[in-house]
């Protein structure tokens, strides 16, 4: 039976590898299960602020966000502190229609959990803020979260 | 020859595509969940003349200024002495009469438990910073945290966030959060 022995004699056994692109297919798709795409893009410079108190927020389809900061682009937009909801900047008259749109989308079940994440840059005067909670108790959004980042002491 | 073979594909490249793939998702997402403070809004009301009264006693009031001054029941205060003060108002341990008052409230696994009436109040001004007003709402909810992990820490031997459900809104009930966000003012300088 010498005949069959041919080739690779005394060399290194091969590795099959055969199942590595599946292994890697599983992870993949692991990864596009578990992880959410970045949704807008940020008009606004937002350096969040820190607390140490946190909540996490879970379930990510009850959240609607509303981002508050100085825009990117400051020569074209000024430096005052614009609100942005979803990629366009907007003023608090559009909040109440923006909540009722985002109410609109969800099931039925989940309205009444529906939580809107303030979330403002660090250096934002109070008044805008304010301006947007008036806005979101005249929309009935009574949950709010102020985002935060954890203070690292 | 009886049977055709058929040619191969060379599989050899997929596990490099894959990868390629692998590595777009990975830097295209992001994992981090949303933190933040969570709070309600109080449900707007009509204004109405004949507001029922707040007895004074019941009442912690914190004002910020737009300088991000603090000014707590009528005293300038540091934001790091914010904690201790509230939760010697929430608490009221010596029952003092400038304190809030208690009022009893059936509570599952306490018994009957002196609840404390007292509020939170906390005013801005329009100027005042973000951060400054979030360190504030941080401070407060620092208070209640803390009272809360006491209680349960004396009665159930355990953190408060390992209690159960029951527990939990056992000491909820006990230490209601009640913070008040006010109409903003404009004070004057």
């Amino acid at each position: 039976m010498a005949k069959f022995r041919k080739g690779n004699k005394g060399g290194q056994q091969k590795i099959n590898t055969s199942s590595l692109p599946d292994i890697v297919f599983m992870l993949l798709f692991f990864f596009m299960v578990s992880t959410s795409m970045k949704e807008v893009t940020l008009l606004v410079k937002i350096k969040s602020p820190e607390a140490t108190e946190l909540t996490k927020l879970e379930k990510k389809s009850l959240v609607s966000y509303i981002y508050i900061g100085e825009p990117l682009s400051s020569k074209k937009y000024g430096k005052e502190p614009r609100i942005q909801l979803n990629d366009a900047f907007a003023t608090v008259d559009d909040i109440e229609s923006y909540i009722m749109a985002e109410r609109e989308s969800m099931k039925e079940a989940d309205r009444p959990k529906m939580t809107v994440s303030i979330k403002a840059d660090a250096d934002t005067q109070m008044g805008t803020i304010t301006d947007v909670k008036q806005a979101l108790r005249k929309a009935q959004a009574l949950k709010i979260s102020y985002s935060a980042r954890k203070a690292n002491k | 020859m009886a049977k055709k073979e058929t040619p191969e594909v060379n599989a050899g490249s997929t596990a490099d595509i894959a990868f390629l793939l692998l590595i777009f998702f990975l830097v295209s997402t992001t994992m981090s969940t949303d933190t933040g403070l969570s709070r309600m809004l109080p449900p707007i009301v009509p204004q109405t003349d004949d507001a029922p009264p707040v007895k004074e006693r019941n009442v912690f009031t914190v004002l910020l200024n737009y300088k991000n001054q603090l000014l707590v029941e009528g005293e300038w205060c540091e934001v790091s002495d914010l904690r201790e003060k509230a939760k010697e108002f929430i608490e009221n341990p010596l029952d003092k009469p400038n304190l809030p008052e208690k009022s009893d409230v059936e509570v599952e696994f306490f018994g009957t438990y002196p609840v404390s009436k007292g509020v939170i109040s906390l005013q801005n001004d329009r100027g005042s910073q973000y951060q400054a007003y979030l360190q504030v709402q941080n401070e407060l909810q620092a208070a209640y945290n803390e009272l809360r992990n006491d209680l349960a820490k004396r009665k159930f031997n355990k953190e408060f966030k390992e209690c159960s459900d029951a527990e939990q809104d056992a000491i909820k009930k006990i230490y209601p959060q009640r913070i008040s966000e006010a109409e903003p003012k404009n004070i004057k300088k």
